[in-house]
Formats: structure tokens, C-alpha cells, sequence
């Protein structure tokens, strides 16, 4: 008997579900290994972990709360990794996006909420989406690799923030903190429900889950996004207009990470900080890859590590254990995925084979 | 005028420009290693991290200060390993693995320090490398000071990149090395093995970006912060293009990267009260934005690079 | 006299690709001193045969056998290069395995010696250069091999073999790259090795160079081994039988009505002179109901031609114009929507995206019509139905119009961009090698939509290399060298000789050499 690889030719929709629940679940176990290490029990860190994401209204609140702007940014790294532009600049795309909304939604203009609201988000959505196009115009002009651009740029993105915080949008009545201005209250998220902190930042997440779904099942933009990542140079060939179409993509994209720091600046914070987000964008990336670059999937992916991390903390204050676990299980899911990936691509067969 | 001038002429400013170098030189070497085989590595930020953090630990328990380094260079070349095995064996995404590696490596070490040491406020301090001072040559006017301030891990660079650049220009191990980075198929045809030669390159050149860490918390500082990474490795990953694949090249990338940064800090202090900090703190980053353009279009790419390759594949 | 010693032997080979048997039950031998020519079509399994004897693909039977120093036969591991290298197999693939960074010495040298060494240049240079002086095979040692030309590289390829004491060596189509004059230097090589000792299998699907070199030739048919004959006893008319297998229905051409030009390139020029896709003031037209071949060696030219009526190159100079009007800014799509029908060279790369449905890829040319979308909602309706008409119309082989069209063969994914092409009733049609790598059958259906097109009143451009193909469609002909083209004239008054001249570079005018 041997084992031996056969290419698949489909791979149906119950196994990609299937492969990512077991990443995730696999993930989940494989920190047990830590867990025992720093002499806990993982079963009770387990218990505790749900119990934190789930376990009451309160918790629920808190994990959709955290999923809000999961789901922004995983559909952010969905849209681009499928056209195979690689953003992993959605965390500096996220404060660009924060930071438009604060300078428009600050009492600069004097808007009306119906107005305010449309605006702060469109603002945030430019924002966030010009950081993206610049670097994908770096590389169709110069060549340059988007990846390691769009990571350096966070570096910068967060310095500057810190330079305006600091300085021209410092809140004079923040006591010294380095925050910025507040938003005016006709800018700001109402919460979904009363005294939980839920607010309507997820219900644009899930109206951006069902865009980009029809975008990509739907329209001839979804089909060329399509072609341009899985065949550049057939769809050159064919016609489909490449550096445009990326263009695109890269305004999406980045948009949609932008929208994210508008939803938290908007929905939580009330200012801008440069603590307002801890690793959104980067966590966005696994939650995309979770969830197979599908839009719906990363709206489930996005809810899965957002539970991972509100359980993590819970769980943490009662045992002491680091709540860096939660940024373990996110790596591992990341990984695990990644391999399941190899299962997606590849059958494994047992085959008897009789010595020539 | 006269400012810049100073500066420039201070012998500490070039020690400094030095130190700032060698975690970049161990970094873009690692990262240059793997990439000639053919295999991006984007976990080189997490194994920055763990190295510092796994050098540092394996010191502060006792390991002696070059058990530490040791430690450092196996802990980056396991992560490296895991690369290795997912892009190298199975054939997944550069790209995706990297970001994986990156995101396990950071995590694992903060939850590893945090576990161990649960109750400090402040991070607790080791004794580190000390400069080494060679009687007579320090005492030589500039030059002296600039170099002989520099620790043990920063002469260990230095000839790292002399070593680097002999294995992979004058030895057979070099050639395939190079050939494999380039048409897989040129390896395989001539009875080598693809997988064994990329594995192999990425697992040392992840020990070396290891090492890259491990001088931050054992040579620069003398303790683990979170965050003290800080791009390093994103820049090491600019740098390589920058330096088109050649070890001397790299050697003076990093040089001139560590001279500019040691720049901006001085003048900082001289017109830090006009302008503000953070614009001088955006510098390296920018500037290796600025680099990567700039070359990006004349650079000569490894042919194979992010190409995963299968037995008896053609093309 | 006895026979020369067996070298190699191959005994039953089978292997299977799925449904596919590439190789029913095969065997050879080959001698010391033979030149052995395998010759079969595309798809015959010559190619599949050879990759399992080096150790590229392991056999699902059948075992490979080497003589070893001592005289024994030793059978070989399978799938193993190594032990194949080891056993003195070496192998010219048809796409080079050739470092581009390195130098052709260092390629040579390439995993000859222990890796963790310093290395033995210097006896090694001294050594290939003894084998250069013995062998006739003249090559610069030193330079980069990208910047080698392709029979250079060649070159260094067999010099690969040898410097590892191949005494047996596989050539895959060694020709179908170079100029005549570089293969009859090949020929000449291969002769001379062969007359000290090494036994050559040379793989090829053209009678006439099999026939200059080879000592035995054997013919690989769908798989089987059709015929085995010596040279000397064989004949053209008796070995193309064998290849083909029963009488495949020529395509048969009647003259067309010729009308008015179409497109006309007027002293056109593009890139750095002297280089491979290089232009140098390129006149000519294409008229309605004509065919006209570009014929030409690959490498001169035939590529930037493609890239411009395919809209993805601009002239530097010059003009195209399309019935009388310069075409200004072109691109894939506009070219598409003023009626081009393009046929890529590389279909499998350029014509389609693999993980997208047969459907997706008949419709991707024109997804913004009217008729496909509707503001800027795809019309999957539509897609279906045409993709369904499409598939009978042109027996496209697939699951249906949901399939990816990657788990399509060859022969079905040209049909499909047939589909796509042909449909819209183009005016003008760049054919480039429409049916390289297609069986007979597929190879006959690709020239009768040709045909049936230019009968419509098309004008076609057809690139290929394989002269049959150009004399079974073209009206006319072009010829291309060093991205000059020149006009042959009609068909009917031309033979192989004198396009093979022109490829060559020798102008019309000048007397022929001889040889």
C-alpha cells in the first residue's frame, strides 16, 4: 500500500466549509499545547473562552461588537486576494479611513445626521481606498511589490496619525491624552440596542458582505476581477482592460478597510487614537483566508475570530493566562487553512501497488 | 551647513550608523538566502521577534550569552522549517505562509514571555554584549572609535556576508543554489534536489534573520519589548531588491539604510523643537518605499521566485 | 560480425494518465553507435516514453534497463534523474533545463560535484574543452546563458551529457528550434558521437530529418509501437502510414475569391533592432478571402507580428491600417469590436482562464455587449445559451458549459477559442500555430473552420512552423527572418525548397547554394 496525491477536479462547496471549520477547530485544539504549558487546563480555558464570546447577551454583544470590523477588513484582503493583489495594508488603510471621518465629522462641516453619516463613510471609504491604489500604481508604473509596500506603509500611516493626534486634531479637552477631536454626535453609530455596545458599523459589514457577493456572483466588474486573478495575461489578451480592473480592485479594497476605521471611530470610540485598532487589518487577512475569500464566509470567518478574541480576554482575567493566545489561535487558523488548502487542491489515495 | 557637517565628521555617529546596520545585515542576508533559492520568506518580521525574544529568555535563564545566540539561530531556523514545509513541500502560497509565519512567530513569543515572567513591570534587563576593544586599533583616530565600539554579533555579520558571498559565488553548493532559484528544472535534470537545496536555504537563512533579532535584545538593548521589531524585517525584505540578490550589495544597503537613520536622529535632536518627531520616524520606512521604486523595474528578479515546483514538472 | 552491444533496453513500458494509456506495452533496445530515431505524432506517446526512461515519470509497468561498465544489464530505478544520470542516460529536453543566470560552464558543472566542496573549475573547464575540441561542439563558455542564442544552448545542453559520460542520449525534438544550417550542424555532431560509441535516440515528428540521420526508425502511434524499419529500407510514403494510421480525409482547398485588402501593415517597425521580436520595415497586406501564410523559423519576428494584430503592441513606426484607415491606439478590445479574430500561440496560457467555465471563457471577449450584460449585470442567461450552441456547434468535448475549461485537452480548448472567434463572423483572423500539439483529427476540424472562414470572406494570417500546415491552407506566402518580411508569392508556384531558402535568410534573387 502507498499513499499517493490525485489532482481534484472540483472541489465542492461542503469540503471548502469543511476545510474551514476544521482549521478553525484544529487551530483551536492545537493551543491546548500552550495552554498546559502555562499549567492551566485546557478544557476549563476552553469552557471559559466560550462562555466569554457567548455566554450571555452582554458577551454576544461584545464578540459582534469585535466582528464589526473583522468582517471590513477580511472583505477587504477577499476582494484583493482574489484579483491576486496581495493588501496587507488594510491596518494602515483602517486609520486612513478613521482619520477622514474625524476631519470631516468633527463639526468642520456642519452637516445634519442624515447627511453626516453618508458623508463621514464616503470620506472614510476614499480615504482608505486611495492607500491602496497608490501602492498598486507603484507597481503597475515601477514594478514595485505591492506586499512590501503596503506593510511599510502601515508603519508610516500609524506614525502619522500619532503626529496629528498630537498636533493639529489634538483634543484640547482630553487631560493630555494623545486623542483627537471627537466626532459630532450627528456622526456617530447608534447602538443596535440599548446598553450594549453593538452598533450599526455590523450592519454595514453585512450590507458590504452582500455587495461584494453580488458584485462577484453577479457583474461583468466581478467576472473581470475573476479573469485579471487567475489569468492576467488571458485576460489581456481577451480584452479585459488589467490595470484598470486592479485599480479597481485596489479602491475597493482599501475602501473597505477605510470603512472599518470609520465603523470604529464612529461606533465606539467617539475619537480617533492610535490605539484604535489592535492588528484589525492584520487579522482581516485570516479571516479572508478562513473563509475562502468568500464574502458571506468572511462575515462567519470574521465572527469566529472575534469570538476567539473577546473569549480569549475573558478567559484570561479569570486564569491568568496571556491573552496573546487569542493572537496564537488566529496564526494557527491561518496556517491550518493554508493547509487545508493543499486538501482542496489534492486527493489523497491509498493505492495497493503490485512491485513490477 | 555647519550642523550636517558635524555630524557627519562625529566618529559616534558612524559607530552608530553601524549598530543601526548589523540586525538589517543578518536580516537581508537570511532573506537573500532563501529568495536565491526561489522562496520569498514574509515570516523573517515574526522571527526577528522570536529570535530577540528566544535569545534574550534563553540568556536571562542562564543560557550564557552565546547559548543565547545559539537558541535564537534554532528557533529561527524551526520557523523557518515550518516555511519551508508548507511552501517548499506542499506548494501553498509564499505570499499567505510568510504572513502566517510572521503572525505565529510574534504571537508564540509574546505568549511565551508573558507566561514566563507573569509578574514584571518593568522589563527585566540582561547583562549584553559588550564592545570589543582591540588594543591599538581602537585607539586610531575615527576610524577606531567608529568600529571598535561595535559588539561581537556585529563583527559576526560582517564576516557572515564574506561567507555568504563565497558559498554562493565560489562553491558547487552556491551554483545549485543559485540554479534553483532560477529554473528548478536545471537542478532536477541534473540529478540534484529541488526540495533539499530550498529547504535547506530557507531553514539557515531563517536561523540568520533569528540572529537579526536576537542582537536587538542582546547587543542594542539589553532587554524584550513588545514591538521592538518594529518593520525591521519588512525593511530587510526591501532592502534584498535594493541590493539585487548580492550579498556586498546587501552589506552596503544596510550600511547606508543604518547611516540614514542614525542621521535623522541627530537631527532630530538638533531641530526636533520645529519639526515633529514622527516625521523623522517615517524616514526608514519611506526611504525603503523609495528604494523599492526606484529599483524595482531594472531588478533582477530570481526567475523562480514564489514558484512552487512539483517532480518532473515542465514548462 | 557481431552486432555492437546493447546499451539501453526498454521492456513492456506501460503508463497511464488516468483514462489515457500514453505508452501500451513498448519496447526497445538500443546499440552502441545507433542513431535511433522515435517518431510519432504529437500525442503519439514519444515524449511520455522518454521522460519515464529518464526518470521524470515513473512507469505503471514494463522495466528500463542499462548496460552498465561491466557489461551488465542493470535495470533502473524508476522515477528516479539521479539514478538515471548515474546509469549514463542524459537527456536534451525540448525546453531547456538551463540556469539563464549562470554561465554555460557552471551549468555543466551544475551538481557534478559535492556540494559542500570548493569546487574543481579549473579541471572541469579543462575537461569540457577537450570535449568541445572532440566533439565539434563550439560554445562560449563563459557567458551568461540568457545571453545565448537557442542552438547555443542546445549546445551546452548536450555538452551536459557528455561531460558526464552519457552513453546513451535522448534528443526531444531538437530541431523544431533551430535554423537548417544549425541542424545540419547538429546532424553532423550526432554522427560523429555516434561513431565513437554513443548510442542517440532522437525524437521527432518530421520524415525528412529522421530519415538524414537516423539509422533505425521506429513509429509510436496512439500509444503503440506501429513499425520498426532501418533507415535504409525505409521510404517517406511507407512511414507516414505509419504514423498516421489509416488515411485521415485531407481537407480539401478550392481556390477562394480574392477581394479587397483588409489590413495592410505599412513599413512597419518595432523594438531594438537585431533582437528576437524585433521589426524592421514590415509591408504587406491581407486581402479578403486569402489565407496567407507567415512562414519563418521561431524567433524572428512571428511573435511581435502576433502581438500586433492581437492588440497587445503598438508599432513604433509605421502604419497598420484597416480598410484604408490607420488604426490608431490599439487594443485587445478594440480590435475584437472591429471585427479580429485572434488565435493565440500559446492557448493554454493566453486563451483561456483554466478556472473559469467553459461558458465564462466563450463569452470573455465581449462580456460588456449588450447581448452578455446589462448595466453592468452579467446576463448569465445569455452566457449559457450561447455556450450551449457554441459547444454542439463546434464539438467541444467538455462536461458542459459549467466545466472548468483547465480539465480541457488541448485539441477541445482550441476548439473552444474557435467558438469564441469564429462566431462573431470576424473580418480578419490571426491563426498563430493553430494546431500545434492537436491530434490529426483535431488538427484536420481546426483547418476546415479555417477554410470555411476564408470561403466567408475573411482574410486569415496563419503562423506556424510546420510548412505542411502552410502549403495545406495558405493562397499565399510570406516568409520572416530578422524581422524583415518578404513576399513568396503564391502557393501553387512555390515548393519547400525555396521557402526554406527564404527562411533561411537568402533572398530571392540570390542563386542557391548549393546544399
Amino acid at each position: 500500500m502507498s499513499l499517493r496525491l490525485d489532482p481534484r477536479e472540483h472541489a465542492p462547496l461542503f469540503l471548502r466549509l469543511l476545510v474551514s471549520l476544521v482549521a478553525g477547530l484544529a487551530a483551536l485544539l492545537l493551543v491546548a499545547i500552550p495552554v498546559m504549558a502555562a499549567g492551566a487546563n485546557p478544557f476549563e480555558a476552553y469552557l471559559l473562552m466560550a462562555q466569554g464570546a457567548f455566554g450571555s447577551m452582554f458577551a454576544l454583544s461584545e464578540t459582534l461588537n469585535r466582528a464589526t470590523p473583522l468582517i471590513l477588513t477580511g472583505l477587504a484582503a477577499a476582494v484583493a486576494f482574489r484579483a491576486r493583489l496581495w493588501n496587507i495594508g488594510a491596518e494602515g488603510q483602517l486609520y486612513m479611513g478613521a482619520l477622514a471621518a474625524v476631519m470631516v465629522g468633527s463639526g468642520f462641516l456642519q452637516l445634519p445626521a442624515p447627511l453626516a453619516i453618508p458623508a463621514i463613510m464616503l470620506a472614510g471609504f476614499l480615504a482608505g481606498g486611495l492607500m491602496m491604489v497608490i501602492p498598486a500604481m507603484l507597481k503597475q508604473r515601477f514594478g514595485a511589490d505591492e506586499v512590501v509596500i503596503t506593510l511599510l506603509l502601515n508603519f508610516v500611516v500609524i506614525l502619522f496619525i500619532q503626529m496629528l493626534i498630537e498636533g493639529p486634531l489634538k483634543d484640547p479637552l482630553a487631560m493630555g491624552w494623545p486623542q483627537s477631536v471627537p466626532l459630532v454626535a450627528e456622526a456617530r453609530f447608534d447602538k443596535l440596542i440599548p446598553r450594549l455596545r453593538m452598533h450599526w458599523g455590523l450592519i454595514v459589514g453585512l450590507v458590504a458582505a452582500l455587495i461584494l457577493w453580488l458584485m462577484v456572483k453577479r457583474t461583468v466588474l466581478g467576472f473581470e476581477i475573476k479573469a485579471v486573478g487567475e489569468n492576467k495575461a488571458a485576460a489581456r489578451f481577451a480584452g479585459i482592460p488589467v490595470d484598470a480592473t486592479m485599480l479597481k480592485v485596489a479602491l475597493i479594497s482599501g475602501g473597505l478597510a477605510g470603512l472599518a476605521g470609520v465603523s470604529e471611530v464612529a461606533g465606539v470610540k467617539g475619537y480617533l487614537s492610535a490605539d484604535l485598532s489592535p492588528g484589525f487589518g492584520y487579522s482581516g487577512i485570516v479571516v479572508a483566508m478562513l473563509a475562502g475569500l468568500s464574502p458571506i464566509g468572511s462575515v462567519l470567518a470574521a465572527i469566529f475570530i472575534a469570538a476567539v478574541f473577546v473569549g480569549a480576554d475573558s478567559m484570561s482575567r479569570a486564569t491568568g493566562i496571556s491573552n496573546y493566545l487569542a493572537d496564537l489561535v488566529v496564526a494557527l487558523s491561518l496556517l491550518c487553512v493554508l493547509v487545508g488548502g493543499f486538501f482542496l487542491r489534492f486527493r489523497l489515495r491509498w493505492q495497493s501497488r503490485q512491485e513490477a | 551647513m555647519d550642523v550636517l557637517l558635524d555630524i557627519f565628521a562625529s566618529a559616534n555617529f558612524w559607530a552608530a550608523a553601524i549598530r543601526i546596520a548589523t540586525p538589517l545585515i543578518f536580516g537581508v542576508l537570511g532573506a537573500l538566502i532563501c529568495e536565491r533559492a526561489g522562496v520569498l520568506n514574509l515570516g523573517i518580521e515574526g522571527i526577528f521577534v522570536a529570535g530577540a525574544m528566544a535569545g534574550w529568555l534563553a540568556v536571562y535563564l542562564g543560557a550564557g550569552l552565546w547559548g543565547g545566540v545559539l537558541i535564537a539561530a534554532l528557533a529561527g531556523a524551526l520557523f523557518g522549517l515550518l516555511h519551508a514545509f508548507l511552501t517548499v513541500i506542499l506548494g501553498l502560497s509564499q505570499h499567505v505562509s510568510g504572513i502566517g509565519i510572521t503572525l505565529l512567530a510574534t504571537s508564540a513569543s509574546y505568549f511565551t514571555y508573558r507566561t514566563t515572567l507573569p509578574d514584571v513591570s518593568s522589563p527585566p534587563r540582561i547583562a549584553p554584549f559588550q564592545p570589543i576593544a582591540v588594543p591599538g586599533l581602537s585607539d586610531l583616530p575615527f576610524i577606531g572609535p567608529a568600529l571598535f565600539q561595535q559588539t561581537l554579533l556585529t563583527w559576526l555579520a560582517l564576516v557572515l556576508v564574506a561567507i555568504v558571498a563565497f558559498v554562493l559565488y565560489r562553491t558547487p553548493l552556491g551554483l545549485a543554489i543559485r540554479a534553483v532559484g532560477d529554473n528548478p528544472a536545471s537542478v532536477e535534470a541534473q540529478g540534484l534536489s529541488v526540495r533539499g537545496l530550498r529547504i535547506g536555504a530557507v531553514v539557515i537563512g531563517s536561523a540568520l534573520m533569528a540572529l537579526g533579532g536576537a542582537f536587538l535584545t542582546m547587543s542594542a538593548f539589553d532587554a524584550f519589548f513588545f514591538g521592538m521589531v518594529n518593520g525591521r524585517g519588512w525593511i530587510c525584505i526591501a532592502l534584498v531588491v535594493f541590493a539585487s540578490w548580492q550579498p556586498g550589495k546587501a552589506l552596503l544597503g544596510a550600511l547606508l539604510f543604518g547611516a540614514f537613520d542614525a542621521f535623522q536622529i541627530r537631527l532630530q535632536a538638533e531641530i526636533g523643537q520645529v519639526v515633529p518627531g514622527q516625521v523623522f520616524l517615517m524616514m526608514p520606512y519611506l526611504l525603503s518605499i523609495l528604494a523599492l521604486v526606484l529599483v524595482a523595474r531594472k531588478a533582477d528578479y530570481p526567475r523562480a521566485l514564489l514558484q512552487p515546483w512539483t517532480k518532473g514538472q515542465r514548462h | 560480425m557481431t552486432d555492437p552491444a546493447i546499451l539501453l533496453s526498454l521492456d513492456n513500458i506501460t503508463k497511464r494518465f488516468g483514462a489515457l494509456v500514453a505508452n501500451d506495452a513498448i519496447s526497445l533496445d538500443l546499440r552502441e553507435s545507433e542513431i535511433l530515431a522515435l517518431l510519432g505524432e504529437n500525442g503519439a506517446g514519444k515524449t511520455t516514453l522518454m521522460n519515464i526512461l529518464f526518470g521524470h515519470y515513473v512507469q505503471d509497468e514494463g522495466l528500463v534497463r542499462v548496460r552498465s561498465n561491466g557489461g551488465d544489464m542493470n535495470s533502473l530505478p524508476p522515477g528516479s534523474p539521479g539514478a538515471a544520470l548515474a546509469a549514463g542516460v542524459g537527456m536534451v529536453h525540448q525546453h531547456f533545463t538551463l540556469a539563464e543566470n549562470l554561465s554555460g560552464l557552471d551549468n555543466i558543472r551544475l551538481g557534478t560535484e559535492p556540494l559542500l566542496s570548493l569546487g574543481r573549475r579549473a579541471m572541469a573547464r579543462t575537461r569540457i574543452k577537450s570535449i568541445i575540441a572532440e566533439s565539434g561542439l563550439e560554445v562560449d563558455l563563459d557567458r551568461r546563458v540568457a545571453d545565448l542564442t537557442v542552438g547555443e544552448k542546445q549546445r551546452i545542453e548536450i555538452l551536459k551529457a557528455l561531460y558526464r559520460d552519457a552513453r546513451v542520449l535522448i534528443l526531444d525534438e531538437p530541431t523544431a528550434v533551430l535554423t537548417p544550417q544549425e541542424a545540419e550542424g547538429l546532424f553532423v555532431v550526432l554522427r560523429r558521437l555516434a561513431a565513437n560509441g554513443l548510442g542517440v535516440i532522437f525524437i521527432s515528428h518530421k520524415l525528412g530529418e529522421v530519415l538524414a540521420v537516423s539509422h533505425r526508425i521506429m513509429v509510436l502511434r496512439g500509444g503503440k509501437k506501429a513499425g520498426e524499419l532501418t533507415a535504409a529500407q525505409a521510404d517517406r510514403r511507407a512511414i507516414a502510414d505509419l504514423m498516421v494510421g489509416k488515411a485521415v480525409a485531407e481537407v480539401t482547398r478550392t481556390p477562394g475569391s480574392i477581394g479587397k485588402a483588409l489590413l495592410e501593415f505599412d513599413d512597419v517597425c518595432l523594438g531594438k533592432p537585431s533582437t528576437r521580436t524585433a521589426l524592421s520595415h514590415v509591408s504587406f497586406k491581407l486581402r479578403a478571402g486569402e489565407i496567407v501564410a507567415l512562414a519563418g523559423i521561431s524567433g524572428n519576428g512571428q511573435t511581435t507580428i502576433a502581438a500586433l494584430l492581437s492588440g497587445l503592441a503598438v508599432p513604433d513606426s509605421g502604419t497598420l491600417r484597416l480598410d484604408g484607415q490607420p488604426m490608431t491606439r490599439t487594443s485587445p478590445r478594440r480590435l475584437v469590436e472591429a471585427g479580429f479574430a485572434r488565435m493565440p500561440e500559446d492557448r493554454q496560457h493566453d486563451g483561456v482562464v483554466g478556472t473559469m467555465s467553459v461558458a465564462e471563457n466563450i463569452a470573455i471577449e465581449d462580456v460588456r455587449s449588450p447581448e452578455l450584460s446589462r448595466f453592468g449585470f452579467l446576463n448569465r442567461n445569455a452566457m449559457q445559451t450561447r455556450a450551449q450552441s457554441a459547444i454542439a456547434a463546434y464539438d467541444v468535448r467538455c462536461p458542459g458549459p459549467d466545466a472548468e475549461a483547465r480539465l480541457l485537452s488541448g485539441g477541445n480548448v482550441q476548439k473552444l477559442i474557435l467558438a469564441r472567434v469564429l462566431e462573431r463572423e470576424p473580418r480578419i483572423i490571426l491563426a498563430n500555430q493553430p494546431t500545434r500539439g492537436l491530434d490529426i483529427g483535431a488538427q484536420a476540424e481546426v483547418h476546415r473552420r479555417i477554410l470555411a472562414a476564408r470561403d466567408r470572406g475573411a482574410a486569415v494570417l496563419v503562423i506556424s512552423e510546420d510548412l505542411d500546415e502552410l502549403f495545406a491552407l495558405a493562397d499565399r506566402f510570406l516568409v520572416i527572418h530578422a524581422g524583415e518580411v518578404v513576399e513568396a508569392g503564391p502557393a501553387d508556384a512555390l515548393d519547400r525548397a525555396t521557402i526554406g531558402l527564404l527562411m533561411a535568410g537568402q533572398s530571392h534573387t540570390t542563386e542557391p547554394l548549393a546544399q
